[in-house]
């Protein structure tokens, strides 16, 4: 057996990781303080506490519906940006034609290009199309951005799968169309739900992009965006709040899947114990 | 402790001054004793194979005398002073990696420099040192490649000389030949073994492989389940081998077993007579020990049997074969190249060929 | 194996996507940077004016600097952070180095505008931070300079990053053999000797990939400065924004927005040669 015994110590570096930690952690953590205080965002130390601020969010209907339009375009986003990409990430795995590395190249550069520049190039795109901001610009919007990340993933996992796989699919004497449906998709399954969780989250969050073809009808983001202009109060702690809670949830959702889907036991769990004979 | 097996005997080549010594070492990795109280001594000068089946404790012993780990008891010294002690990049001592672990952003001259860099060796004695190892390993042209455009037995080549140029007292070998293919392997065996011939450095070598073993070490030490099975040169291994273990370990053998009783050895249909006191034996008989009968003459220090042959393969320059003595009893003969052989032979062997081995 | 069907099928839904939605629209990017605004109307008359201001007005290359400044500052203090904190997970963490991946991947799926937000509310006069100096008594009076400062937009923008430098380094430093490190130690180099001579210059692909990552998203960020930058710490994506709002100028807009493009795809260029370069496997 050649496992490592013990891990060395490094004090000093602990403590440096714990302060990294800490400067990462303390503006949420203060976030969800206040958001249960009932003088104000500011001043220390919390003196109030209180449910209040969660009862005015509650009652604010603008809020949900802005909300629920989110819901929607994420949705959507999710639906396009997975379809699309995993036919970008087919024809990269497999399909071989002139322009290739440039079509590369350019699904992934909305990913790395700054949000404003999306935002723009689009908002001219609407606007030469005659197309009126609005909720729909938006989903355009993000889902042009996000196809990126779809891609990526599902690109990665094409490349885990094993080729022979289908091969031996076509073998036993099923068509393309078949051995897709049932190997392909099925090897892809945890590619997928990483790649939509991502852009759902990813959608839900978008400012930069929105923030250009937005129309009468906010995104949640932009709904709080417009209320900082008015001036802060505890209730976007409190949405902000919310909002940290079900990312974690949904963090803490897409861990079991993928737990359960690989397995414990599974080879690669293994491999990175370093078990060799 | 004293649940584990005791030392087997251990001769030192004569005139030899003990470099490494063993002493009781035990390595237990969570509830697992991967070493049992092993005591060895490595002769200075002396090519020393550690011999073993995966799990049997021979690549944690390199690691604990390298230093990447830790008896959990048990000293280890190296001449006079106390080794286990120190961390691994103060012990005179070298390792080549079984995968070579070769710098992937360092050249391969670079890579042999890399111990004598770090030293803050002068750059003349550096340069000379380095180009003194590469000629060694004949990879004088291959000094500015990166480890990625060398083949696996360059790679090989150049993971051996970053180990030599520091001049170790002891270098420690991790399989380094089991990624290599049967001919690129055979010709690595020579070229090692002639150049720790040449520069006399104290070689412990760790491979599963007994055929490597033997064609390359001064001795050999067994190990068996983390303990050590017999410590003894090729020759004697082979000839003597103490258990039953080490004779099926070491090359092919028929092993028999059955009892000694008033005088007279039996097991299964081979008898023979025996001076040693009664009850249950194992014998070790190599296939190579057991002749095809020539003719009716019988010799009182002979055994005869006869036996039905089963199965032939045909090995080259030897034919081994299956035979069937009847009761279930198969033994493997080893008889030279001479066409098919089919039913009944009678086959001889002489009194002195079955060495008693132990459990 | 593939019919030429099937790449066909599976290749041209993406391309017409991209065609139609990146190109067409950086072009109109670009051709709008060509173009001006007489009496507050666009016209389509195509000219380099746009260029010729940029280039001699030193407004514009005053922000462009401080948005570098700004960008290079944050690069370089999430490295510090965020190289560190790998090291640690990667090397020193043991069992524990899963769980405590996860709590830093945990930030990175918070939103963006809440993140800015938390730091508005403590950074301010009436902030978090003032109160909690003044209740120490550190202070007697609130400090200005926290809020609507370059500083602030830096403090926001590393808190925002680090995560995102952590990563490519973190994978980089756990694909670096075990091996190899046993070999530089066999080979007689102390710890620092090599961190300094392996796992750093092995590390420098994921290193180079997360500042990349770092600079050019820092160097776009107009929502930071709007936030908690105040008039001082405006950033080259505000005089944007603002030419696309109120100071109603879109020709000129998109001229900066092709500077900033072609500042990106530089860095991006630059820093994928270099990653080239300095990977060895």
């Amino acid at each position: 057996m050649t496992r490592s015994s013990t891990v060395r110590r490094a004090p000093l570096l602990a403590l440096y990781a714990t302060f990294v930690f800490a400067f990462i952690y303390l503006p949420i953590v203060v976030l969800v303080v206040y958001s249960f205080n009932r003088d104000g965002v500011g001043g220390f130390p919390p003196r109030h506490f209180t449910l209040g601020w969660y009862t005015v969010l509650f009652a604010d209907s603008s809020i949900w519906n802005s909300v629920l339009n989110s819901l929607i375009v994420a949705a959507a986003s999710v639906a396009l940006s997975l379809g699309l990409g995993l036919l970008a990430a087919l024809a990269l795995d497999r399909a071989g034609f002139p322009g290739k590395s440039l079509f590369r190249r350019l699904v992934l550069l909305p990913l790395i290009l700054p949000g404003i520049i999306t935002g723009l190039s689009l908002l001219m795109f609407a606007v030469f199309s005659g197309l009126h901001p609005s909720l729909a610009t938006v989903f355009l919007g993000h889902a042009t951005a996000l196809i990126s990340v779809a891609t990526t993933e599902l690109f990665a996992g094409l490349q885990k799968l094993d080729r022979a796989q289908e091969e031996a699919s076509l073998d036993l004497g099923a068509t393309p169309w078949q051995t897709f449906w049932r190997i392909t998709l099925p090897n892809l399954k945890l590619s997928l739900i990483a790649a939509g969780l991502l852009i759902f989250t990813l959608s839900m969050d978008e400012i930069a992009v929105t923030f250009f073809l937005i129309g009468r009808d906010n995104t949640l983001p932009l709904e709080i965006w417009a209320r900082l202009r008015r001036g802060i109060t505890p209730e976007i702690n409190a949405i902000s709040t919310l909002i940290f809670v079900s990312s974690v949830a949904l963090l803490v959702i897409w861990y079991h899947l993928r737990a359960r889907s690989l397995g414990a036991r599974s080879p690669e769990f293994l491999e990175q114990l370093g078990e060799t004979s | 402790m004293s649940a584990f097996p005791a030392n087997p005997p251990q001769e030192l080549p004569a005139k030899s001054a003990a470099l490494l010594e063993l002493r009781n070492v035990a390595k237990r990795f969570a509830a697992v004793d991967v070493l049992k109280n092993i005591s060895l001594n490595i002769a200075s000068g002396e090519f020393l194979t550690l011999l073993g089946e995966s799990g049997s404790g021979k690549t944690t012993v390199l690691r604990l005398i390298a230093g990447f780990e830790q008896p959990s008891s048990g000293e280890i010294w190296m001449s006079g002073e106390r080794l286990d002690l120190l961390p691994p990049y103060k012990r005179r001592v070298n390792t080549v990696f079984q995968n070579y672990a070769l710098f992937p952003h360092l050249s391969a001259c670079d890579n042999v420099a890399y111990g004598l860099r770090v030293k803050n060796t002068p750059t003349s004695e550096l340069a000379a040192r380095v180009e003194e190892a590469l000629r060694m390993v004949k990879m004088q042209g291959f000094a500015g490649s990166r480890p990625a455009r060398l083949s696996g037995g360059q790679q090989q080549r150049i993971a051996l000389a970053r180990a030599l140029v520091n001049r170790p007292r002891l270098l420690l070998l991790d399989e380094p030949l089991s990624a290599l293919d049967a001919n690129l392997r055979k010709q690595m065996q020579g070229e090692l073994k002639s150049l720790q011939r040449e520069i006399g450095v104290t070689f412990l070598f760790v491979t599963h492989d007994q055929e490597e073993a033997m064609a390359l070490s001064d001795r050999i030490a067994l190990l068996r389940d983390g303990a050590l099975e017999q410590v003894a040169s090729p020759r004697e291994i082979y000839a003597h081998p103490a258990t039953a273990y080490t004779a099926e370990f070491i090359g092919q053998t028929n092993l028999l077993r059955g009892e000694i009783r008033g005088g007279m050895v039996t097991c299964g249909a081979l008898r023979w007579p025996s001076d040693e006191a009664d009850g249950a034996v194992i014998f070790s008989l190599r296939p190579e020990a057991i002749r095809i009968c020539a003719d009716d003459k019988r010799q009182p220090s002979e055994v005869r049997f006869r036996a039905a042959v089963r199965q032939q393969f045909y090995g080259g320059s030897s034919e081994l074969l299956e035979v069937d003595c009847g009761n279930g009893q198969t033994l493997r003969v080893r008889v030279p190249v001479g066409g098919p052989l089919a039913g009944e032979q009678d086959f001889v062997f002489s009194l002195c060929d079955p060495t008693r081995v132990a459990e | 194996m593939y019919s030429r069907a099937y790449k066909t099928l599976v290749s041209l839904p993406p391309l017409v996507w991209v065609g139609t939605f990146l190109l067409l629209p950086y072009a109109l990017v670009f051709a709008h940077s060509l173009w001006a605004v007489r009496e507050g109307v666009m016209v389509h008359d195509w000219n380099l004016d746009n260029y010729k201001a940029l280039l001699t007005n030193p407004l514009y290359a005053v922000v462009l600097f401080r948005t570098m400044h700004i960008a290079a500052s944050v690069t370089l203090c999430a490295i510090l952070l965020g190289y560190p904190l790998a090291y640690y997970l990667a090397f020193h963490a043991g069992a524990r180095k899963e769980l405590l991946y996860q709590l830093v991947i945990v930030p990175l799926w918070v939103s963006y505008l809440v993140r800015g937000y938390a730091w508005k509310t403590i950074l301010g006069s009436d902030g978090v931070l003032n109160g909690f100096l003044q209740y120490l008594h550190l202070t007697r009076e609130p400090v200005g300079y926290f809020l609507y400062s370059p500083f602030a937009v830096v403090l926001m923008l590393t808190h925002i990053y680090t995560p995102f430098v952590f990563l490519p380094i973190y994978a980089a430093l756990e694909h670096v053999p075990r091996p190899l490190l046993e070999a530089s130690q066999d080979l007689g180099a102390s710890s620092v000797q090599t961190f300094w001579r392996v796992i750093l210059p092995l590390s420098m692909p994921g290193l180079l990939a997360g500042a990349t990552f770092a600079f050019v998203l820092s160097l776009g960020d107009f929502l930071a400065p709007l936030l908690v930058g105040g008039p001082s710490g405006t950033m080259i994506a505000n005089v944007v924004q603002s030419l696309f709002g109120a100071a109603f100028d879109w020709p000129l807009g998109a001229a900066i927005s092709v500077g900033i493009l072609v500042i990106t795809i530089s860095l991006l260029c630059l820093g994928e040669f270099l990653e080239k370069r300095w990977a060895f496997q």
